[in-house]
């Protein structure tokens, strides 16, 4: 895939889709292009957090590592981003990500992401549309989990 | 030093003026009989009067006698010239001594400076004195005397001249000296005292510009720019005035001159034109003096002008000189005395009553009595904001006491040279200063004190350096051998470089800074010509990472360079010319310039295509980066084109639309070409590879090479996979090839430990820390990290075994483990030997022999660890803070 082709399909993705095309090429131009293949690790959980991933091609798998042993959380499609969490919030990796298909990914470095959204607050406001839903998506399985409990307490 | 420029003169180039002087005179006879000549010429040879029928017995007619004259004539033009000539290469040579002995001078007074004169004197004040202000002292010296007395006595000599033709006219040439003599010097006063104002206002602005450079981050961090640019505009601006009022009245003095020098001929015609009508006075006399006269006019001015710059000239080296007479100037015996053979500090170091202070102000120490055995190791504890430098300083010999004493097993602390003090102890403070050069330079740095081992030298340098000793020796400058080796390995406890190399290998690994100086040492170079054994080596080592490379685990994170395939993890340039250029011949910046590389473009079909190319990848570049300010960050990391040739290609561009890529200039061509040799196909995706343009740079590569033309033989090494590339890094030399794009960093980690154990398996680390010690660190270390400047700080003073080692909190940049880790380390090395440490914290001093406790320049409480730690001490109090 050329900088023309992922410029492209970065409009696709709801985070970038008001960015203008000059600026997602720019994007594309100075992040490096990283292939996985299935069953790599991109990054492990309370790994310090340097990077985003947007999936380009292929799966990944978002793994918590717990004492009780590792749970697969979410999988994750084409079109999406992972890891932009702990770049935001400069803490360590909130879960384990691995490539659950043969992977093609854009890696956006900490320091590029934050020249984007300096550059764009658009693309603030996209963030926290997503992580606003991620957040319901998370409430909702916590209420979900809270009620499964047995309620002997 | 001399306080006036005179007597700096007479006391050291006395006997050269004498010879100037000597040989000005000597010309005096020729430059008169030059005058009379001409009169003779004109009256007896043209004129016909009194042509001698005979010379020296040979006869003569008029006009063989005229042809005698002239060629008499022509010889003293000769004689002259060559007089002229020869008292100017002396003088040159004289005033250069001379300014070559003050700039030494200058200099070996700052290596004398007591340390807190620093304090009030800076590098901006000091360098343009030395440099700059003392500069036309070396014009000036060579003519200090002959030239009054040479300009002085040619005008006498033609005021003579005038005087035997007519004391009248003579009269009257003279007749307005007297009065410029009182006018001049009058004037010249003013100019002199603005002169002395300029100076101390330039100076003042060479302060400015390097604290400007030294603060330069407080001015970004403080958006203090504008501030900055208002300060020295104002100060511009005082220069501006102070210059023009100079020059106003500077010219105004040349002018009067003028002026009055144009009244002389008025009375010449005048006068002299009526004593030829009336008959007194022959017409070529009148002609020989009018002749005589223009010429005064040159030394007349001559001698104003020497007025002038001598005026300048005592002003400046006046105004130099008080900076370098501080009274408390180091003693130069402490300085350069040698001992007979190599003292060593023992027994006790004793403080008696030592006070430090300037006069009048409040005292920094007051009153410190302290005992420092030096065979037990000491932690001082310093609280309160002041005296604790001082105190470290002290006892590092670098500052001395203005009361009390310091002795040393009976002897003055004071007054042991620094061939002692500075062999025997070491000081670290927290940001130890590293010089500009290697790493290694700045590691042995307290090893060479002296000249030891002088070089060798073939006959051609044997001579030249004969030639330097004996004219460092005209100017009494320093006749040390700077080529020498000056390492004392011996002091280090080693018996030559190599196990000095050793053992400084061995210290870096236990300060933790050997894979620092490892990771240095992989981009650094070698030349194989002087190690081909380690570049053997790395061959080897090359083809061991190879096979490791076959790993599945590792597989594709390398692409090596091969020479029939294209790698699409290297530039164009790289991939055409498959190899690196060498000298400044052929460089990767200019290729798309070169007409040889041109032409093969051209051989090969490639030209029009590489140019499309470069079009498009212009039209992306000017795409992507447009948007974004001239000074961001992305240009310089990602952009082809830098933000201020952006305009330009946009206009080529245009242009090209317009009229089509073979319109475009030459110098547009190599524009857009320039582009396309920087394109990394795995790293910027710009999609113009193809394997069939691939396979057509292959054609190129191999023609590149095939008609190399002569003038550019040797200007590139090729790659070769079984040649060391000596050009190119350690690294690159092992991996020969790119590391690929794309790959995540785990891998890229296990790859960078893949290449240590290729360096270790065939036994290169030694030789790759050695390779990185040569590594440049910069002005003052700045390439370097400041926990790396630190380490270098307490390495370079383990490395010279002192007696009493200082250290001034050397470790703030330190982790608290590597800082254990250096104490152990060090107290190993200063076993039995003097060791004090001022320590950030009061739980470190446990592990030391003996605590002292200084409070704001006082000593209060001082023991062991354990009668210190109980209830009631301050020490014990600062223990539980903490």
């Amino acid at each position: 895939m050329n900088i023309s082709e992922e410029a492209a399909f970065l409009k696709k993705i709801p985070m970038f889709a008001d960015i203008e095309p000059a600026k997602l090429k720019l994007l594309a131009f100075t992040s490096e292009q990283v292939v996985f293949q299935a069953g790599e690790t991109l990054f492990r959980q309370s790994e310090p957090g340097d990077a985003a991933y947007l999936i380009i091609e292929g799966a990944v798998e978002i793994i918590a590592d717990t004492p009780a042993g590792s749970f697969i959380l979410n999988r994750i499609e084409r079109n999406e981003v992972v890891g932009e969490t702990a770049i935001l919030c400069n803490s360590p990796r909130t879960a384990t990500v691995r490539a659950a298909t043969p992977l093609t990914t854009l890696r956006i470095s900490r320091d590029q992401f934050f020249e984007l959204i300096n550059e764009f607050p658009t693309m603030a406001v996209a963030i926290m549309q997503v992580l606003a839903q991620r957040l319901v998506h998370t409430t909702d399985m916590l209420r979900q989990a809270t009620i499964k409990l047995p309620k002997s307490e | 030093m001399e306080p006036t420029v005179y007597k700096f003169i007479l006391r050291h180039s006395l006997r050269q003026q004498f010879v100037l002087l000597a040989i000005t005179l000597a010309s005096f006879p020729f430059l008169y009989l030059s005058l009379d000549l001409p009169k003779r010429i004109v009256n007896q040879a043209i004129g016909g009067k009194n042509v001698p029928t005979e010379l020296y017995g040979f006869p003569v007619d008029q006009v063989s006698f005229l042809m005698v004259l002239s060629a008499a004539f022509l010889a003293l033009v000769f004689v002259n010239g060559g007089f002229k000539y020869h008292i100017n290469t002396l003088k040159g040579r004289l005033g250069e001594r001379m300014l070559r002995r003050l700039r030494y001078e200058l200099y070996a007074r700052v290596l004398r400076f007591p340390l807190p004169r620093f304090k009030k004197l800076s590098a901006g004040e000091i360098i343009p004195m030395i440099t700059a202000e003392v500069e036309p002292l070396g014009g000036f010296i060579g003519d200090a005397i002959a030239q009054p007395i040479f300009q002085g006595g040619t005008l006498v000599v033609y005021i003579a001249f005038i005087f035997v033709q007519d004391p009248v006219l003579g009269a009257a040439a003279v007749s307005l000296y007297p009065f410029q003599g009182w006018l001049i010097p009058r004037l010249q006063r003013h100019v002199n005292q603005l002169g002395k104002r300029r100076v101390r206002a330039m100076r003042q602005i060479a302060d400015r510009i390097g604290e400007t450079v030294a603060g330069v981050q407080e001015i970004h961090n403080h958006d203090a720019s504008a501030v900055h640019l208002a300060d020295i505009a104002d100060r511009y601006g005082d220069i501006y005035d102070i210059r023009f009022e100079i020059y106003q009245r500077k010219f105004f003095i040349k002018f009067l001159n003028n002026f009055i020098n144009q009244l002389t001929p008025f009375f010449f015609y005048s006068i002299g034109g009526y004593l030829v009508i009336k008959g007194e006075l022959s017409f070529g006399s009148l002609v020989a003096v009018l002749a005589a006269y223009k010429d005064l006019a040159a030394p007349w001015k001559e001698l104003l002008d020497y007025y002038q710059q001598k005026e300048d000239i005592r002003i400046k080296y006046e105004q130099v000189i008080e900076q370098f007479q501080p009274p408390d100037l180091v003693d130069p015996a402490i300085l350069h005395a040698e001992p007979a053979e190599p003292v060593r500090l023992t027994g006790t170091l004793q403080l008696n009553n030592v006070s430090l202070g300037e006069e009048g102000a409040a005292k920094i120490l007051d009153g410190v009595s302290a005992a420092l055995p030096l065979d037990r190791h000491v932690a001082l504890v310093a609280t309160g904001s002041t005296g604790r430098d001082e105190l470290a300083q002290l006892y590092a010999r670098l500052l001395r006491p203005s009361g009390g004493s310091i002795v040393i097993e009976g002897r003055e602390f004071d007054q042991l040279p620094e061939s002692v003090t500075g062999r025997q102890i070491a000081y670290v403070g927290a940001a130890p200063y590293l010089f500009y050069g290697t790493l290694r330079d700045n590691l042995f740095y307290g090893l060479r004190h002296r000249p030891l081992q002088p070089p060798r030298y073939d006959a051609a340098g044997e001579a030249r350096r004969q030639r330097r000793v004996r004219e460092a020796l005209a100017s009494a400058n320093s006749t040390d051998d700077l080529a020498a080796d000056w390492t004392d390995y011996r002091a280090a406890g080693c018996d030559g470089p190599a196990s000095l190399a050793e053992r400084t290998r061995s210290l870096l690994r236990q300060l933790d800074f050997d894979h620092d100086v490892y990771e240095l040492g992989l981009s650094g170079t070698l030349d194989p010509r002087q190690a081909p054994e380690t570049a053997a080596r790395i061959l080897e080592a090359r083809r061991g990472l190879r096979q490791s490379l076959s790993d599945p685990a590792l597989r594709g994170l390398v692409e090596p360079f091969d020479p029939e395939r294209y790698n699409v993890n290297a530039t164009v340039a790289e991939n055409i010319l498959f190899g690196l250029p060498v000298d400044q011949r052929l460089t990767l910046g200019s290729l798309a310039d070169h007409p040889y590389m041109l032409s093969v473009l051209d051989k090969c079909g490639l030209t029009e295509e590489f140019i499309k190319i470069g079009r498009d990848v212009a039209a992306e570049m000017t795409e992507m980066f447009a948007g974004l300010a001239p000074g961001h960050e992305f240009f310089e990391r990602y952009s082809f084109i830098s933000a201020e040739d952006l305009p330009l290609y946009q206009a080529l561009l245009q242009q090209a639309d317009k009229d089509g890529l073979k319109a475009l200039t030459p110098a547009n061509r190599s524009r857009l070409l320039s582009l396309v040799f920087k394109l990394v196909p795995a790293r910027h995706r710009l999609s113009h590879y193809t394997e069939t343009r691939a396979r057509r740079v292959l054609e190129a590569r191999a023609a590149f090479a095939a008609d190399l033309p002569d003038e550019l033989k040797g200007a590139i090494e090729f790659f070769d996979p079984e040649a060391y590339t000596s050009s190119a890094t350690i690294l690159d030399n092992i991996l020969f090839g790119r590391v690929a794009h794309g790959k995540e960093r785990a891998q890229k980690k296990s790859l960078g430990v893949t290449i240590r154990s290729a360096v270790k398996n065939h036994q290169l680390l030694d030789e790759v820390v050695d390779v990185g010690l040569n590594f440049q660190v910069g002005v003052a270390g700045g390439r370097l990290s400041t926990v790396q400047r630190q380490k270098v700080g307490v390495l370079r003073a383990l490395l010279k075994n002192p007696d009493l080692l200082v250290l001034n909190d050397p470790t703030t940049a330190f982790d608290p483990s590597t800082r254990s880790k250096l104490i152990d380390l060090v107290r190993e090395v200063q076993k039995n030997k003097g060791l004090i440490w001022f320590v950030p914290q009061a739980a470190i001093a446990e592990k030391f022999d003996l605590v002292i406790v200084a409070r704001s320049g006082q000593i209060i409480e001082s023991g062991s660890f354990a009668e210190l730690n109980r209830q009631g001490t301050a020490f014990h109090k600062l223990l539980s803070e903490a």
